[in-house]
């Protein structure tokens, strides 16, 4: 090894890589070089596994790839499976899976807040502040279908359970501690000069270089993109809630946070229009018990809470899929990685790769 | 030759236990501030912290200790095993040196003998304090260069930097405190703020402040605490120490800890005075002994740390750099200049 920089292998066992990832850094003293992520630590062959499987059978395991918010996942997934079969869902089920999915969003964005700030060295302290607004959701969950973090929470054709008023008064009282919990967090971070110093400027990323990047999520947010598939290409009835899609400017680290604080408020929003306006009727379509989808193939993106997930389904006529592709918004926000960390310094790479939100479970798939 | 008893208690036995309860004190103090530390956390952090051992977990430094002893000590192959042996004392050794000219309390007269409360009185104690307690860097930076790691590398090197330029501040705003007091001895000063009435924490505040943030960062404490770093550096210098050996960093982190609360409290906030000395209606607070008012101030300073590691992330290292550059050098060049001028007038 003759180069004149410093080489380091940042994980896969470090404390702060989010899970098994391995970051081939070279250092300029303290400032980064090049950065090559190497993946593959929880590569499980799920796409594989998925060829195996019945159309039903494979929702679970869609849990255990972003397993921060597994019910995105199963929404994703399932959505492209009706959309391939031409089903027609009820609005109510289509209703409690708008306020499902906004639940995760907003466990997602509260949990990422903990996890960036505890990046940034912050001890701790945030991390059980969003922790503990976390555990009221995840007792939601579990209230709706049993489980708490592998959630699978939504099935092809519908919703498994009705929500009643004992989970809908739940609901409502965990917005309200949220948006307490938020001014407080707000109080700590927002203003805090070590924040900003740790933040603003860090990890820019113009709004030209997200796009051929194919950044997707908050992150292209930040960046000024006004690109929301909610908004844009409605699923699920989204086109009939009202709310705004916040984007950043400078599309540093702090706009990134500043995009999911604001996305958490409009996710609160959301929620408490679809429980206002629940309609009534049936939560599933009638599905055959044996799934036999007619050849053809699909595309279909929802806007997760770390970005765009696509399912790509190819099905040959029989009750199993023929290939599932799966592209998840971890993966593709990963490859932007290096130009963000670029002439800023070994601290920062940890704080950009939190601000990314990427998850390894989805990555290695 | 006639040596009688009195000599012999005076002269040898109570300098004797003098120095066996100034070694311990540091030591009982980091176990005191383990449970501080991990209680006080929790309590901000809206947790309950470790309450099992013992009553409300006071016993918990203890079992830790324990954990600490037995656990496997490795050495790595390529490690230079020498220097990586001698670290953790030089770093340990140079903490608890410092503590021989602190006065942990004022002078106590029992009978006709007055007892004191400090090791070794020396014209120039403060220097010798503030030079043994520099030392302790070169101890980091053994561990940093012979655990043969590139993460334990980077720390010994942020270390150095950090370390040496937060002695300037910490030079120049002490140097207020012995202009103001004419002394360069802790006893000396420490009488000085008794013979004004006023700590010189409201004398001179801007030494105070400068003094204090310089301080945490001279022991490597968040948020300045970018030589151990854990998201970034996994450990910092001592990422590759295990067992007691990595105790000895532990200790000599908190007995840091422990000495800078105590220089504090020495320099601006009246060692062992009670608050208000002079004022007559508080006569009554002078009845309660000086080394207690003394751990009454350092425990404030010691939760200072905790509080504020509980409350801000990290400085990055180039922050942290300018920080002390752009800002606390000028300012203490500022401030001793000001306390100078005001010196001569009064």
């Amino acid at each position: 090894m003759d180069s004149k920089f410093l080489e380091i292998n940042m994980g896969p066992q470090h404390p702060s890589t989010h899970g098994v990832l391995n970051l081939k850094l070279s250092l300029d003293n303290e400032v980064v070089v090049k950065v090559e992520p190497n993946l593959g630590y929880l590569h499980r062959g799920m796409e594989k596994l998925w060829e195996n499987r019945t159309y039903a059978q494979v929702v679970p395991f869609t849990d255990r790839l972003d397993y921060f918010c597994a019910i995105s996942n199963n929404l994703g997934y399932v959505l492209a499976v009706e959309k391939l079969m031409g089903l027609e869902i009820p609005k109510r089920a289509q209703y409690i899976r708008v306020i499902l999915t906004e639940i995760q969003r907003i466990v997602n964005h509260i949990g990422w807040l903990g996890f960036v700030t505890n990046d940034a060295g912050a001890y701790y302290t945030i991390n059980f502040y969003t922790f503990e607004e976390r555990e009221e959701y995840l007792e939601i969950f579990e209230e709706y279908v049993g489980a708490r973090l592998t959630i699978n929470a939504i099935r092809i054709g519908g919703v498994p359970f009705d929500i009643d008023d004992k989970l809908i008064s739940m609901i409502e009282k965990a917005l309200v501690e949220t948006e307490k919990k938020i001014k407080d967090i707000d109080k700590i971070v927002t203003r805090n000069r070590i924040w900003l110093h740790r933040t603003k400027g860090v990890g820019v990323f113009s709004a030209e270089d997200a796009v051929q990047f194919g950044l997707t999520g908050p992150a292209l947010r930040a960046s000024g993109v006004k690109w929301d598939i909610r908004k844009d290409i409605p699923y699920s009835s989204y086109d009939e809630f009202d709310f705004d899609v916040p984007t950043g400017t400078a599309g540093d680290i702090y706009d990134r946070y500043l995009v999911r604080v604001e996305e958490i408020k409009q996710s609160m929003r959301i929620i408490r229009q679809a429980i206002k306006n629940l309609p009534s009727g049936e939560i599933a379509a009638k599905v055959p018990k044996v799934l036999k989808i007619p050849e053809g193939e699909i595309f279909h993106s929802i806007e997760a809470p770390k970005g765009e997930l696509g399912f790509y389904i190819k099905s040959n006529g029989t009750d199993k899929p023929e290939r599932v592709k799966m592209k998840s918004p971890s993966f593709i926000n990963m490859q932007s990685l290096e130009s963000m960390c670029k002439g800023n310094m070994l601290a920062d790479v940890v704080v950009i790769l939190g601000s990314l939100d990427v998850l390894l479970g989805e990555i290695d798939k | 030759m006639n040596i009688d008893i009195d000599t012999i208690i005076f002269d040898v036995l109570i300098p004797v236990i003098k120095i066996i309860v100034m070694i311990l004190f540091p030591m009982i103090m980091v176990m005191v501030m383990l449970w501080v530390e991990r209680r006080g956390i929790a309590f901000l952090q809206e947790r309950l912290g470790p309450n099992r051992v013992g009553f409300q977990g006071i016993l918990q430094p203890i079992a830790d200790t324990i954990k600490m002893l037995f656990k496997e000590d490795i050495i790595q192959r390529q490690s230079d095993k020498l220097i990586f042996n001698i670290a953790p004392v030089v770093v340990l050794a140079t903490s608890l040196l410092a503590f021989c000219f602190i006065p942990v309390g004022m002078t106590m007269s029992i009978g006709s003998y007055n007892l004191t409360f400090w090791v070794a009185e020396s014209p120039v104690g403060l220097l010798i304090t503030l030079g043994i307690s520099s030392l302790s860097v070169l101890g980091i930076v053994f561990a940093g260069w012979a655990s043969n790691s590139k993460y334990s590398l980077l720390g010994g090197l942020r270390s150095v930097v950090q370390l040496l330029s937060y002695e300037i501040p910490i030079g120049l705003t002490v140097l207020t405190v012995v202009l103001a007091s004419g002394s360069m001895n802790f006893i000396d000063i420490v009488n000085k703020q008794n013979e004004m009435g006023i700590w010189f924490a409201f004398m001179m505040p801007v030494s105070c402040v400068v003094f204090w943030i310089a301080a945490m960062a001279e022991c490597n404490r968040s948020p300045f605490d970018i030589v151990e770093a854990d998201s970034e550096l996994v450990a910092g210098f001592h990422t590759e120490y295990s067992g007691i050996k990595f105790g000895y960093f532990f200790m000599a982190e908190y007995a840091h800890m422990v000495l800078v609360s105590s220089l504090m409290v020495v320099f601006f906030f009246g060692g062992g005075l009670p608050i208000f000395p002079n004022v007559e209606f508080l006569w009554f607070l002078h009845y309660i002994p000086g080394f207690v008012w003394y751990f009454i101030k350092i425990m404030f300073f010691l939760y200072l740390f905790v509080w504020i590691r509980g409350t801000f992330p990290r400085y990055r290292f180039d922050g942290l750099i300018r920080l002390v550059w752009k800002w606390l050098v000028p300012l203490s060049l500022l401030n001793l200049i000001v306390v100078a001028i005001i010196r001569m007038i009064v």
